[in-house]
């Protein structure tokens, strides 16, 4: 066997290398104050790997017979998620160090980079073998994290409703490809099926199969109507995990869904899977901001805020050629930062007073004005007002997909237009609790430690610079462009 | 009598339906695992039945399915030791009893 092919993986062999010297850090360190310096490892390591990563060129060759694949996209996504993940180790911070979890830090970096090689196969992988490997081993680690909250009741309830789901869809993704391997000529990768697809005509058991493929990835993304355990498991997770499964974890299943329906099945887009599509996003869209209105708990609110944004990133899929990818990569990048910031503030504000709820929030302004005004930055992004980066995205992700002309992608565009302008009914909600309301703040003055503030710092700046510094966006269109839009022609 | 691919397709699906119809309708936990692993279990039997009848000459959709069973068994362990968790905390593991997130 030529073992040079591992080189091709650099990437997953850093996540690896990192796993295995915390795990041996964690293992072979006494229990106690000894263990202080877990965190900051963990942190250093990961972003000399995340430098790493996005510095190394990727060969850009099909290695192990083509199963997997490393090229300029797959790195630029890849980088993406490095940036979510880092942000999330720090916010964690201050909640793994408390009395609590501070036994158990290691397991929760552990799993967390566990679940990040996963990810990494997922959208490396050009077999559907090595695709379901990469998909479970970053769902099934995450339904332990949900439950890591080991004396919260709700933590367990929370992962039992994930775990029952997560298998379910995988279940029904399997059925799927099962389906899909009937018609692929005894072959599982991706370009085999994709030639055996445009070679046959449409049946009907091709778009059996390919309703139940989207129905499975569409679990992990919450779509509507896939969407139903995310608001509990948002809401019982304890909230650094929730802000993972929220970015990284629906980023990454955002971009396999990409890579799976335009490489695999974009043959029969039009014909097959275009209004399947079509009618999910306008669901998922709407829904989720019609749910979104109706919370007062502030974990619940973005559970469907994300359900929302979900349909958003899922228009990229719509427009299923190279700007599509590219404003979807840009999409996730910004939402990553706009949601972590959120969520940056909601977990130091948990953390310090327990309080989650959306009328607790009144009066912030006075008691904890730096909290208020990156939590206000944070809802004007996702809401999509300019100059903040969050409207260049949904500018950018709208042009992709009216780019055919065609009336009904002008519709859909449309419509979700009108559900921005509902979507910034209750995000500007969270605002007028902050600094509108006229009653004494709830939450006493604290003072946020040095990681949190540095987390809360990266995305205020992502938030405000990312839209103007037009360089991000180049990279993402340069490194579609570099990998001949996923190496399918 | 002739045995061809229809004659095993047909339990397959059988397993597919009874597994959603149980996770769908039954209420304790345990019993959902089970038809969870029913869904399962029809993918890998769909695979062996197309592997065997369609591509006889390959062996891509066999290997599939060992793969499959052993994440369905992987499957199976987080989601057994979280129900124990469950059980430890309320002494149930029926599904009407886990209702304390209402927004």
């Amino acid at each position: 066997m030529d073992y040079s092919q591992f080189g091709a993986m650099l990437p997953e062999l850093i996540i690896l290398g990192i796993f295995l010297l915390v795990f041996l850090a964690d293992t072979f360190t006494p229990d106690g104050s000894s263990k202080k310096f877990l965190t900051p490892f963990t942190a250093v390591l990961f972003l000399l790997a995340t430098v790493a990563i996005w510095i190394v060129p990727s060969s850009g060759e099909a290695v192990f017979g083509g199963m997997y694949v490393d090229n300029a996209a797959c790195k630029a996504m890849k980088s993406i998620l490095n940036v979510g993940v880092f942000i999330c180790m720090l916010q964690a911070s201050k909640w793994v160090e408390s009395d609590e979890m501070a036994f158990r830090k290691g397991e929760f970096f552990e799993l967390i980079l566990v679940t990040l090689f996963g990810m990494y196969l997922m959208i490396s992988a050009r077999h559907f073998l090595l695709f379901i490997i990469g998909l479970e081993s970053a769902s099934l680690p995450i339904a332990a994290l949900v439950a890591f909250n080991k004396h919260k009741y709700e933590s367990h309830e929370a992962a039992v409703k994930y775990i029952l789901t997560a298998v379910f869809s995988s279940g029904i993704l399997l059925t799927g490809l099962s389906f899909v391997y009937a018609f692929s000529g005894g072959s599982l990768y991706f370009s085999d099926i994709a030639a055996q697809i445009s070679a046959g005509e449409m049946s009907g058991l091709l778009l059996c199969a390919l309703a139940f493929v989207l129905a499975g990835i569409g679990f992990k993304l919450s779509l509507v109507p896939f969407h139903l355990w995310t608001a509990d498991v948002y809401q019982g997770a304890p909230t650094s995990v929730t802000a993972y499964l929220s970015v990284v974890s629906k980023g990454a299943a955002a971009f396999a869904f990409f890579i799976i329906f335009v490489q695999v099945f974009g043959q029969v887009y039009s014909q097959a899977w275009e209004w399947m599509m079509y009618a999910v996003i306008i669901a998922t869209i709407t829904i989720g901001n019609l749910f979104a209105m109706r919370q007062k708990n502030m974990k619940r609110f973005m559970a469907f805020s994300s359900v929302s944004q979900a349909g958003y990133i899922m228009l990229g899929v719509m427009a299923a050629d190279q700007l599509g990818l590219a404003s979807m990569m840009f999409y996730i990048f910004v939402y990553v930062v706009s949601n972590l910031g959120a969520f940056a503030v909601i977990s130091s504000i948990e953390d310090r007073t327990g309080l989650i709820s959306m009328d607790d929030y009144k009066g912030l302004h006075k008691s904890n004005p730096y909290m208020a005004v990156a939590m206000t930055l944070a809802m004007f992004s996702l809401a999509g007002i300019p100059p903040f980066a969050g409207f260049f995205s949904k500018i950018l992700i709208f042009t992709s997909v009216t780019g055919s002309n065609s009336m009904a992608l002008y519709m859909l565009v449309l419509i979700a237009l009108i559900n921005t302008i509902i979507s910034l009914y209750y995000y500007l909600l969270v605002v007028k609790a902050m600094w509108i309301s006229a009653d004494e703040p709830k939450i006493a003055p604290f003072k946020s430690g040095c990681t949190e503030r540095l987390a809360l710092g990266i995305c205020v700046l992502g938030i405000v610079f990312m839209g103007l510094v037009s360089c991000i966006y180049q990279y993402c269109v340069t490194s579609v462009g570099q990998s001949f839009f996923l190496a399918l022609n | 009598m002739d045995l061809n691919l229809l004659w095993y397709l047909v339990p397959s699906v059988i397993m597919f339906c009874c597994g959603v119809y149980g996770f769908v309708t039954r209420k304790n936990m345990i019993a959902i695992l089970v038809s969870l692993e029913l869904i399962l279990n029809s993918a890998d039997l769909n695979f062996a039945i197309f592997n065997r009848f369609l591509f006889p000459g390959s062996m891509e959709g066999m290997v599939f399915t060992l793969f499959a069973i052993a994440i369905a068994a992987a499957e199976t362990a987080v989601a057994i030791a979280i129900i124990i968790n469950i059980y430890r905390a309320i002494g149930s593991t029926e599904v009407n009893e886990t209702n304390s997130m209402k927004h």
